[in-house]
């Protein structure tokens, strides 16, 4: 029971509610987590992780403007997002997979035939 | 609780995609990405996001995972080579990321309605029923066209494995 408990725990200043604006700044900071980690890494499959970060973080916008508007819209926009990121890593990895056979090598700087 | 909540799981996704870009060997960022998806799952439930919760578990955290894990164990990846000097792109890419982030916080802190705030149990219409009624109802065009982008996808997948290519 928390009146039994010795030491008074102080209430910690918490809104009731969470500001929207919460879910939005985080989905922001996890985004720009995605494209530092697109440009900083240069193994391929890491680079390709980021990018499915970075669509999780757009994910996050579409539910929390869901409840804002009181609608299943956004839900289904953040399913649709999803089945193309399914598809998007099928044939991506099947890329990764091709680029390795050819090239041996899975660092980005050095797949670079097609710089001038 | 709501606040406590968020404010907990939103830290673990912060930190998990931190690692994600921290780490050098792709087994440990996959593993950092699963937790982002598993925190933001649970923020999806405070959402009122059932079906989406259950969906980024069984088939972002599940299957597109396993299937990335599942790459890097058979192309037996290694931990990244340091190099000498970092490339322009990473000098460049810092300041212009923090200068796009401050740049949305402001406008979100700005231009977002101050609604009443997000609380548990505030939106229910994100169970499979109503989920399932739209998207068979105002969203079957878009809905039948992505089944065959899946098509065009596992046949590009099938193709790209080949052993000529």
């Amino acid at each position: 029971m928390p009146s039994e408990f010795p030491i008074p725990i102080p209430p910690l200043p918490l809104p009731e509610a969470v500001p929207l604006a919460w879910y939005l700044i985080l989905s922001a900071i996890l985004f720009s987590l995605g494209v530092a980690g697109f440009l900083f890494r240069r193994n391929i499959i890491t680079v390709f992780m980021s990018i499915e970060l970075m669509l999780n973080a757009v994910n996050l916008t579409f539910v929390a403007f869901s409840y804002h508007l009181k609608s299943v819209d956004g839900h289904i926009f953040s399913f649709f997002v999803m089945v193309i990121a399914a598809a998007e890593a099928a044939v991506g990895l099947a890329i990764i997979l091709t680029v390795f056979r050819n090239r041996q090598t899975l660092e980005i700087d050095e797949v670079s035939s097609l710089k001038l | 609780m709501d606040a406590l909540l968020f404010l907990t799981f939103a830290t673990i996704a912060v930190a998990c995609a931190i690692n994600l870009v921290l780490q050098t060997h792709p087994i440990a960022s996959a593993l950092s990405l699963v937790g982002v998806m598993g925190s933001l799952a649970v923020l999806y439930l405070l959402l009122g996001g059932e079906f989406i919760a259950a969906v980024q578990v069984i088939v972002y955290a599940g299957a597109i995972m396993v299937l990335f894990v599942f790459v890097i164990m058979l192309l037996n990846a290694a931990a990244e080579k340091k190099t000498k000097k970092p490339a322009l792109r990473a000098v460049v890419a810092v300041p212009l990321l923090f200068t796009f982030l401050m740049l949305v916080a402001y406008l979100i802190q700005t231009q977002v309605p101050k609604g009443p705030g997000v609380q548990f149990g505030g939106f229910s219409g994100g169970s499979p029923a109503d989920i399932g009624r739209a998207l068979f109802t105002t969203y079957i065009l878009p809905f039948e066209i992505t089944s065959v982008v899946i098509l065009i996808a596992i046949l590009g997948a099938v193709v790209l494995a080949r052993k000529e290519v």
